[in-house]
């Protein structure tokens, strides 16, 4: 919180800026803590996460002019969630583009098969996953966001969110068939 | 991997984000390739994997309080006004507007030719979507289809092919008028153990197709095809073999 009284941030807001807010905004919570859940992996976090981003996006909501609330909003979480992922688990945002290091083997559909019954299993592999690829994926598999609006949420051009996706799901696939369930519970 | 396809545009197949043209293509690349059908499989259900496993994660009931009080601190309550409804009419009417503006405004992806189908799959899913709303499924409600067929002259410059397959297990509905990619198209409504297909049909210069593989997005299944002139695109939540069946008995 700001005490600074410039900018759209730090309008004073009225009872008629919070009744807006609750109808247009509030109703995506949801969707605002379970993006954080994934960029943090930690519900705890992203709880705390979460509620920031909500005031924030509060503060700032005179600059929000109609359209998407969810997009906006969800921009908003993932800006707050980078930021503290920066602060608090730098590390996790430098392991991005390792890719060569791990080629990703082809995937069986068998392979598949069994981890589709596995919500622990899938959940593991996903959270293997750099943020910039688990990101597309929650929003595009889970949220069922569109690519306009995976791109406006995330800031990468339209015309990259479709072989983000594609990137990401061969990655999913890999990290699926490497974790078989010895290797699992190596790591454990 | 050899298939260059197959790391790019089968994802905005299997995510419905192409337009009917390139989809139509890659429908027919498909065909003939056999990296892409499997990879499109496997994809499909890691995607089903993905959304039927319930990882999605619900913000916490104390959560939603949490936030409420913070907004509280932070709205002045001097300004404390009533507002009258009209005003939120108001609001909603412009967020629609809004809405809708930038909806049309957005550059159609990909549209390469001037004969191409300006129309995506995502249109077509919100307008079955849009169709299922209360008083939105039929313009004229009638099993007749020389009620339903004539009812459409003069309100399109073509003339939609009408017919009922209430002995096939397909009861004609109705029809309506409805738009896609900013054309005027007829949409015509089946219904098939109390569940709606729309089929919307609207003129087309391109050769015939056979009825192209299904489509699947959000639980919505399509087919799409070109038959003496029209362009049909068939969408509902029935089994893809019901949606077959009535396909095919258009198509005939």
């Amino acid at each position: 919180m700001s005490g600074s009284d410039q900018g759209k941030g730090s309008d004073v807001l009225d009872e008629q800026d919070r009744a807006r807010f609750e109808q247009l905004v509030l109703p995506h919570l949801d969707a605002a803590f379970n993006l954080a859940r994934w960029l943090l992996k930690s519900r705890a976090d992203s709880e705390d996460v979460a509620q920031e981003a909500l005031l924030r996006a509060y503060r700032f909501f005179r600059g929000f002019h109609g359209g998407d609330a969810r997009a906006w909003l969800l921009q908003i979480v993932r800006n707050t969630c980078y930021t503290w992922l920066e602060k608090n688990r730098p590390v996790e945002l430098m392991t991005e583009f390792d890719e060569e290091l791990h080629p990703q083997p082809s995937v069986s559909p068998e392979a598949l098969a069994i981890a589709g019954a596995n919500r622990e299993r899938l959940a593991r592999a996903l959270e293997t996953l750099p943020p910039r690829f688990r990101e597309v994926l929650v929003l595009r598999e889970l949220e069922g966001c569109s690519y306009k609006e995976i791109a406006s949420i995330t800031a990468i051009p339209i015309g990259t969110v479709m072989s983000a996706l594609a990137r990401a799901r061969q990655r999913l696939h890999g990290a699926l068939t490497q974790a078989s369930p010895q290797e699992a519970s190596r790591e454990l | 991997m050899n298939c260059d396809l197959t790391r790019t545009v089968l994802h905005g197949y299997l995510d419905g984000e192409l337009d009917a043209t390139r989809s139509a293509e890659f429908e027919r690349h498909l065909e003939g390739c056999r990296e892409c059908a499997t990879s499109l499989g496997s994809e499909e259900s890691l995607r089903s994997s993905l959304q039927r496993s319930g990882l999605y994660e619900n913000a916490p009931l104390g959560l939603r309080k949490k936030i409420r009080a913070d907004l509280d601190a932070a709205t002045s309550s001097n300004a404390a006004i009533r507002i009258p409804v009209w005003r939120w009419l108001a609001v909603a009417a412009t967020i629609l507007l809004v809405a809708s503006v930038s909806w049309f405004a957005w550059p159609r992806r990909g549209v390469d030719s001037a004969s191409a189908t300006p129309f995506t799959v995502a249109e077509i899913i919100d307008a079955h979507v849009r169709s299922l709303q209360p008083g939105h499924l039929t313009d004229v409600a009638s099993t007749d289809q020389h009620t339903v067929k004539p009812w459409f002259n003069g309100k399109l410059a073509f003339v939609p092919p009408v017919k009922d397959f209430a002995d096939e297990g397909f009861p004609l509905v109705g029809g309506r008028l409805d738009v896609l990619g900013g054309q005027n198209v007829a949409a015509l409504v089946y219904s098939r153990r109390k569940h709606i297909i729309n089929v919307f049909v609207m003129p087309t210069k391109e050769p015939d197709t056979p009825i192209h593989l299904p489509g699947l997005r959000q639980g919505y299944q399509w087919r799409h095809w070109r038959r003496q002139g029209m362009e049909y695109c068939a969408v509902s939540d029935v089994s893809d073999s019901d949606l077959y069946e009535l396909a095919q008995l258009i198509y005939q």
